[in-house]
């Protein structure tokens, strides 16, 4: 099979209508809002030295926020206000998705619009200025006659800018839970679908470039008079817009948002799922790439209908709760969902994916060490690896004070390079993940927590709130309960780390269940 | 022509710029009458300018009274008072985007005039200022600066203004083309019955094309009469800007053959 006739092209393709359009609408959305908001701006202020640089410096700052952190601060502000709107007006609205990609790409966009604005208007000769005032112009005609027309050029140029960045930028709405192109991009780095990644930047640098290509037209045709090429333009822009009214008239009514987090279990969990849906007669239809705190407020807000998360997480991360003895950690949990939040725990899945202390079998067989107790009185002379998080996160503590263990070394490292430099010998001892492929494929250990100081990672189904009497959904889920086991788990993962047509999260989804339907 | 009652009045006027540091007109009393082709001379920095703009209140006095039509323009809509009067600018002022013919009938669409009238008007102007009608649709920059400057005044006279106020209008032009606009202005001046002030800091231009001329220096308004009461002032500065015409005019006598000679 060579590089262009793979299957995982026209899979690609098969998303363009729904990543493209929601792209489109959210990009024009926030364009438009953003030019609605600066350019009047821009007027007001452009001979107010003082609110001037006020407004310039103010946008100059939200440019230097970087753009993933921007769409992500927007998410609890809005999560705050919804539920304030919620208190006081009795009607709340979703912090989801397309509304905090909007208001923060718009105002990403400011800066290019404003400083454009304002330096146009700034950058006419003040001798035609004059004249506009000596044949008895007033201010407003002076402005909408003579300076706007003149300034225009720069202007446009501002606009074209910002409708770059902003279509580029957009991409990032992704883990916030707006769909855009963003979503081969995540997807794509995460499931090492290289096909999926050059897809979505080919195809947000193509939207791109048309939509700057279109307001340049636009933006001649008023500099020459020329009619023909602002209809043109102008008809360019509404067929785009046409182009993302498609998919929300395409979506079925009813139709199940299955979630998925951004790493490569959740996008097969997520596809397994969705397939499950599907072949009882559902419709269903993924979001994926969602952050971890964005996923479950999103579970219980409604706006996604079911996805897998982990106890631990939630315990942990969620709930900032200490951590409690497995059974007892677990019934509080499923209580705690259903009366906080009125998310359902449909079941689990039968594996868990959590912090493990993790070494090379051999190595552990060699030493004679089974148990993390084991490795306490040789820690003293190991290193050790985690990730960016573990050595900052609770579970770490945990485990150093139930056994006492003190390492001579901790290091942190990218997850994908761990378990080879554990397997290599660069480091003695890693932090992994339970479900990881990679242990099986180095033939590494995971050493037994027999003080269950690590608490409990079960994956879960988690159901929304207005799903939770959903009985056809339930029935839908109930073949996946309890079926999937830690190997049957590492090994899909551990194919999905490839980088071929099998490795895909629904070709490995499809293998899954063949597997663990038997 | 002294006689007649002034169009344009000012009285002990005086403007100061930068918060009162840069003193542009020091108690300028001046009248301009109905008719009258009145210029105004002087080098940079004289007020000579701030005079004219003083007239249709594109600046307001700190001190005395402007009066247009006897009425002090403090008590007028400045806007209603620009668009009766003709200005035509240094090198133009013409609107870059616009055509000829959207230059020359702004002053008229301000005035709400309909498309068709503006069009005729425009016609109209185009052959007064002696331009070809098919320089209508070009941009200024496609046009000579003679031509630019004919579009300047086609402009000033489109909304038939009784006056027209001129700032440095031919500076920048050839010395043929200025002289064949100054004389053309000249006829326009004469047959619409137009009240002008010109500015300039050429004394020859001054003489030949105004009725009367103004000398002001550092704000102050140091003589005023025809060329002949000019020449009888005995300020030395307006001795000064006379000798350069005269020995122009003394040298140009030797070297040409006169007419009748």
């Amino acid at each position: 099979m060579n590089f262009v006739s793979d299957p995982r092209w026209s899979d690609a393709l098969t998303r363009l209508p729904d990543y493209l359009g929601n792209h489109v609408r959210v990009s024009l959305t926030a364009l438009a809002l953003g030019l609605a908001i600066s350019f009047p701006l821009a007027l007001m202020v452009r001979r107010k030295p003082v609110l001037r640089d006020i407004a310039l410096g103010v946008a100059g700052i939200v440019q230097t926020v970087p753009g993933l952190a921007l769409l992500a601060l927007f998410y609890p502000l809005l999560l705050a206000l919804a539920g304030l709107s919620l208190q006081w007006f009795g009607t709340g609205f979703s912090a989801f998705g397309f509304l905090p990609a909007v208001l923060a790409l718009a105002l990403y966009s400011m800066l290019p619009v404003l400083r454009n604005t304002i330096t146009g208007l700034q950058g006419i000769d003040p001798a035609i200025i004059e004249a506009a005032e000596g044949v008895g112009m007033t201010q407003r005609q002076s402005l909408v006659m003579v300076e706007l027309p003149l300034a225009l050029p720069v202007i446009m140029a501002g606009i074209r800018t910002a409708a770059v960045w902003v279509i580029g930028t957009a991409t990032l709405s992704t883990p916030i839970g707006q769909t855009s192109l963003g979503n081969y991009i995540f997807a794509g780095l995460q499931t090492q679908n290289w096909v999926f990644v050059l897809f979505g930047c080919a195809a947000a640098a193509a939207l791109a470039l048309a939509v700057d290509q279109l307001l340049a037209l636009i933006e001649t045709g008023v500099r020459r008079h020329s009619r023909a090429r602002i209809v043109l333009g102008c008809l360019g822009i509404a067929a785009l817009i046409v182009a993302t009214l498609v998919p929300s008239f395409a979506r079925a009514k009813n139709t199940y948002i299955v979630g998925a987090k951004t790493f490569t279990e959740q996008y097969i969990l997520s596809s397994l799922i969705a397939q499950r849906l599907q072949a009882a007669g559902l419709s269903a239809s993924p979001r994926e790439g969602l952050g971890s705190a964005v996923i479950f407020e999103a579970l219980a807000a409604n706006d996604i209908d079911v996805y897998v998360d982990y106890s631990g997480t939630l315990w942990v991360n969620q709930f900032r709760r200490e951590i409690e003895p497995r059974a007892k950690l677990l019934d509080d949990l499923k209580t705690t969902l259903k009366e906080k939040y009125g998310i359902t725990q449909l079941g689990d899945l039968g594996f868990e994916n959590a912090y493990a202390l993790v070494m090379p079998r051999k190595r552990a067989e060699a030493l004679g060490i089974r148990t993390i107790a084991d490795l306490a009185p040789l820690a003293g002379s190991m290193s050790i690896a985690g990730d960016y998080e573990f050595f900052s996160r609770p579970e770490w503590t945990s485990i150093k004070q139930a056994y006492g263990l003190s390492f001579r070394r901790e290091r942190q490292m990218q997850p994908d390079f761990m378990y080879a430099a554990v397997a290599a010998g660069d480091v003695d001892m890693i932090a992994g993940y339970t479900s990881d492929g990679l242990i099986a494929k180095y033939d590494l250990v995971v050493l037994e927590d027999t003080k269950a100081a690590i608490p409990p990672y079960d994956a879960i189904v988690l159901l929304s709130p207005r799903r939770a009497d959903d009985a056809k959904l339930s029935d839908a889920l109930q073949p996946l309960l309890g079926r999937i086991d830690i190997a049957a788990m590492r090994a899909a993962n551990l194919r999905a780390a490839g980088n071929d047509s099998t490795s895909s999260p629904d070709a490995v989804a499809r293998w899954l269940w063949a597997r663990i339907n038997k | 022509m002294n006689n007649a009652a002034p169009l344009i009045a000012y009285e002990n006027v005086g403007k100061s710029f930068e918060q009162g540091r840069a003193k542009a007109l020091d108690d300028v009393s001046l009248r301009v009458a109905a008719g009258e082709f009145l210029a105004v001379v002087g080098g940079s920095g004289s007020g000579k300018t701030t005079l004219l703009r003083l007239a249709n209140r594109l600046i307001t006095p700190d001190s005395g009274t402007v009066r247009v039509h006897g009425d002090d323009v403090r008590n007028v809509d400045p806007i209603r008072l620009r668009r009766s009067i003709g200005y035509v600018f240094q090198s133009g002022g013409l609107f870059p985007h616009m055509t000829v013919a959207g230059n020359i009938g702004i002053t008229p669409r301000l005035l709400g005039a309909p498309v068709q009238e503006i069009s005729a008007r425009v016609d109209e102007l185009i052959d007064l200022v002696r331009l070809e009608r098919s320089h209508r649709d070009r941009f200024p920059h496609e046009l000579s600066g003679g031509q630019r400057q004919r579009v300047g005044v086609a402009r000033a006279l489109a909304g038939k203004p009784k006056i027209v106020l001129m700032d440095e209008p031919f500076g920048a032009l050839d010395p043929l083309t200025r002289d064949a606009l100054g004389e053309d202005y000249r006829a326009l001046h004469r047959n619409f019955g137009l009240t002008t002030v010109m500015i300039t800091h050429d004394m020859a231009e001054a003489l030949l094309l105004a009725d009367r001329v103004a000398v002001m220096r550092a704000g102050r308004l140091v003589a005023q009469g025809t060329a002949r009461e000019l020449s009888q002032s005995t300020d030395a500065y307006v001795g000064e800007l006379l000798n350069t015409p005269r020995r122009q005019a003394e040298r140009l006598r030797q070297l040409l053959p006169m007419d009748d000679a």
